[in-house]
């Protein structure tokens, strides 16, 4: 076992890197301040990797592994789950298969099994694989009009057309209905194995323990093959306005442009500049323009999106259909002239407090460490990024935001689209 | 963001697993609390946990829409937005740029029965925002300017979660058909035509008889010590003078319902129906005895996810639903409500699914065995202790608890009164609160608007 071990935030916790008997590599952080044991976990792959006409095959394949595992059924391995109050679950991304399980102390070794059958044993039945299949459908009709929903489904197939991040990570009805279980099972052996696996585990536990669990757990898994090259992508559109028609009285609007990605020297800098411009606090530009000045809208703003192979700003808000012209002048005017003139210093600086101030606001329930670890790992970002992060958004500069800017607000040449029926807009 | 406290399990998510995340007392064993009342009548509470260098530092006021007077609704909510807007002392715009500039996060939400203000800091800024938060206590001050914009963002706020959302139209409708009486069966947000007519006036009448000391709970969570949090809350909220019984809440009472009731809504673009049903039932405010915990293993039983007994018969036995459950708002003052719910299979009429679902809850009596109740009971007990993690959920643990009337105690035995539920608790439950003349049944259907 390593003797480096990394300061979590501001805390005493520390993160303990592992390497198992079986050759696992894990992230710890032990604590035993509440009695349980917290998993978070990525499988490189994920939507990206559906085959052609199959969208929805790898939420679907996320939603099975709980489904029925080894010697259960469906019902016979939730049974397990709920009687012992185990939470697993599984959940499809763009570039990964991410898992998370919570559980007390006391039942571990239950919840490593059952989370063991789930990864390496699943069972794809027949009826369960029906079910799914009818439950993601329901919800792609539930969602099919909502205008959130119709809004960023056409936003991602404009911004990627062609490209597999263009699809709908659930699919569509037409797409889920061709799921095969042979695609499922294709898909979870091309997918769910140890070398594209990365873990991070919080709470009640030590590093014997954790390792003797893990090398059960995932031991057995596959050594597997690279996922299929997915093609790097670019954001597309930028320029053009698009309207979804819905009758709706407010209209839902997406906007984006260029991004840095997460690997990238300027993400720090341009996650400066994105709280700047629409981050999460009540005094971001967007915020106080659209909201608190006018009363556009009740939601506004707008975050770095960084996938494997592309990265883009996107932002949110919903305004009513009278008011769309005026809000998206406000936000494009607002996006230009901090592309033209940049923050200023006081501005930046009080942006680079917040930031590293609220870092430790992320690192306070077990769930969430173990999220934000299993996100710093997926990334490669390294183990002492959470140590480093502070020090690297201090050091950003005035210099550092523009050249970010430079790279990503694009003179507010954003692709938007808004779904509803806004008044005396149309496609541009 | 200045949110709506849609209470628990009330999102209407037809996702796979629609377990509602209801914030679930602390364990029997839990956090070492120390609580004080000030002279002035205000409530403190401190929970340590000392693990990360953060603290929740949370204001609860015991008055929320269902205080709103008759003609105002939202009025509540609306004021919660205005809270934002500066105080004698605090020009717009201060508190939230100090917050933001020490790394703090704040929100504020309103629900029924209450509303509460909050940030989240390191440990060594809780003392400037116990003075910012003691200050709008009663300081509260804003210009005329501000007022319309703010109420347009609560208008599109509203155009956002219901004007939009047939789904929540139909929830809309049926709390409005299941309270006769009660306002609770009008929306925390308002209805559009009143929210349109709120002002000033309104805001500040509402703000002076609600908020004072004696009518609030101080919460703080986190990386502090009770005696230091004392001792700052004496040189803050201390000074905030009480204002007596003019906080107290009237509330009419329901009568004894008599009609089982059945709505729709109909809009072309609902592509995927639901029926949902809505029952007038006890609450921990009104309840005897243990009928309330009875209620909470009863909705766990029958309706908390994949292994519940609806989900049982009416998705994996006869297959006519994709997703069953139910779920209770046990958390209430008056009366409240408990709801069921099933998204048909594909072909399966809303009417065909709502006789299945009454023939399924006509057995439960006999068919929800002691095993599924223990299931039932070990989940809920879990929850606890996993909100042990979280100082945040603590905090509105004890925060909305006590804001309800109830006692630490009661959040402290809770865990020990759900585990006393017997199955004949359970069934005397459910034969005496979920009875069709107690309830409103509503469909999502597809249809003409008109």
């Amino acid at each position: 076992m390593s003797a480096v071990v990394e300061r979590v935030g501001a805390s005493p916790a520390e993160i303990q890197p592992i390497r198992t008997p079986g050759g696992l590599d894990a992230w710890l952080v032990a604590s035993d301040f509440v009695p349980l044991v917290a998993l978070a976990f990525n499988f490189e792959g994920g939507a990206a990797q559906d085959p052609p006409g199959k969208g929805g095959a790898s939420q679907m394949l996320a939603r099975l592994l709980d489904e029925g595992a080894g010697p259960y059924n469906s019902d016979e391995f939730q049974e397990r789950l709920a009687e012992h109050a185990i939470e697993l679950g599984f959940n499809a991304g763009p570039d990964a298969i991410g898992g998370s399980m919570k559980t007390l102390s006391e039942h571990a070794d239950k919840a490593f099994e059952l989370l063991r059958l789930a990864v390496a044993e699943p069972r794809f039945d027949e009826d369960a694989v029906e079910r799914v299949r009818a439950q993601t459908i329901a919800g792609l009709r539930y969602q099919m009009n909502d205008p959130g929903t119709v809004a960023s489904r056409r936003f991602f197939a404009e911004a990627f057309p062609g490209h597999p991040y263009g699809r709908p990570i659930s699919g569509t009805v037409e797409t889920v209905s061709a799921v095969t279980r042979g695609d499922l099972v294709a898909l979870h052996a091309a997918t769910i194995g140890r070398g594209r696996l990365k873990i991070t585990a919080v709470g009640a536990t030590n590093a014997d323990a954790l390792a003797a669990d893990l090398d059960r757990t995932f031991g057995a898994l596959p050594e597997i093959a690279p996922a299929a090259p997915v093609p790097d992508v670019s954001i597309t559109g930028l320029g053009s306005r698009i309207i979804a028609d819905l009758d709706v009285p407010q209209s839902v609007i997406r906007f984006g442009v260029r991004g840095v990605s997460w690997r990238d020297p300027d993400f720090i800098p341009a996650y400066v500049l994105n709280h700047i411009l629409g981050g999460g606090a009540f005094t971001s530009r967007l915020f106080q323009e659209v909201r608190e000045r006018r009363g556009l809208a009740y939601s506004v703003g707008t975050s770095l999106v960084s996938y494997r192979h592309t990265a883009m700003t996107w932002g949110y808000t919903a305004t009513k259909n009278e008011r769309v012209g005026e809000c998206l002048e406000v936000i494009a005017s607002e996006m230009s002239r901090l592309s033209h003139e940049g923050p200023s210093d006081e501005e930046l600086g009080k942006a680079k407090d917040y930031l590293t101030g609220s870092y430790a606001l992320g690192f306070d329930t077990s769930t969430k460490i173990a999220h934000q670890l299993a996100q710093i790992a997926f990334e490669d970002l390294g183990i002492d990024y959470i140590r480093r992060r502070n020090e690297m958004i201090a050091a950003v500069t005035q210099d550092d935001v523009r050249r970010a800017a430079a790279r990503t607000l694009n003179d507010a040449q954003m692709l938007v689209v808004i779904a509803g029926r806004p008044t005396g807009l149309a496609a541009a | 963001m200045r949110t709506l406290d849609i209470a628990a399990g009330s999102s209407r998510h037809i996702g796979l697993r629609t377990d509602s995340a209801e914030l679930r007392r602390s364990e029997g064993t839990g956090p070492a609390i120390s609580t004080y009342r000030l002279d002035n009548g205000l409530d403190v509470v401190v929970i340590p946990d000392r693990r990360v260098p953060v603290v929740t530092h949370m204001v609860w006021y015991k008055n929320g829409s269902a205080d709103d007077p008759i003609g105002q609704s939202g009025i509540a909510h609306f004021l919660e937005h205005l809270m934002f807007k500066g105080t004698e002392h605090h020009p717009v715009g201060e508190f939230s740029k100090v917050v933001s500039a020490l790394g703090g996060q704040e929100n504020a939400f309103t629900s029924f029965d209450y509303t509460a203000y909050f940030q989240r800091v390191a440990p060594e800024h809780l003392e400037r925002m116990m003075t910012f938060e003691a200050d709008r206590m009663s300081g509260l001050n804003f210009d005329d300017t501000v007022v319309a914009p703010e109420r347009d963002v609560v208008l599109e706020e509203r155009r956002m979660r219901v004007e939009t959302d047939p789904s929540a139209q139909l929830s809309e409708a049926m709390a409005a058909s299941l309270f006769v009486h009660h306002p609770y069966g009008i929306p925390i947000i308002g209805w559009m035509h009143e929210i349109e007519t709120l002002n000033r006036t309104h805001a500040l009448d509402y703000y002076r008889r609600f908020y004072a000391p004696d009518n609030a709970i101080l919460v703080v969570s986190g990386d502090v010590d009770g005696a230091a949090v004392l001792k700052l809350a004496e040189a803050t909220y201390g000074r905030n003078t009480p204002r007596g019984d003019g906080t107290l809440r009237f509330r009419p009472s329901e009568p004894e319902p008599r009609a089982s009731r059945h709505v729709c809504v109909a809009d072309p673009k609902v592509e995927q129906p639901t029926v949902q049903r809505l029952y007038l039932v006890p609450s921990t405010g009104t309840a005897k005895a243990k009928e309330s915990y009875a209620l909470e293993v009863l909705a766990e039983a029958i309706g908390g996810g994949p292994t519940s007994y609806l989900y049982r018969k009416l998705v994996l036995e006869i297959g006519r639903a994709v997703n069953a459950g139910a779920w209770y708002m046990g958390s209430a003052i008056d009366e409240t409500r408990f709801s069921l719910y099933a998204v048909p299979a594909e072909g399966v009429s809303p009417t065909d699914l709502e006789a299945e679902l009454d023939r399924t809850l006509d057995a439960a009596a006999r068919d929800v065995d002691a095993v599924t109740i223990e299931r039932a009971k070990t989940r809920l007990i879990a929850e606890t202790i996993y909100s042990c993690d979280s100082q945040t959920s603590l905090a509105r643990i004890y925060g909305s608890a006590l804001a309800l009337g109830e006692t630490l105690d009661d959040v402290r035995l809770w865990p020990d009164r759900i585990r006393a539920v017997t199955r004949d608790d359970v069934v005397a439950a459910l034969q005496t609160s979920l009875v069709k003349r107690r309830s409103v049944t509503g469909y999502l259907v597809k249809g003409d608007a008109r």
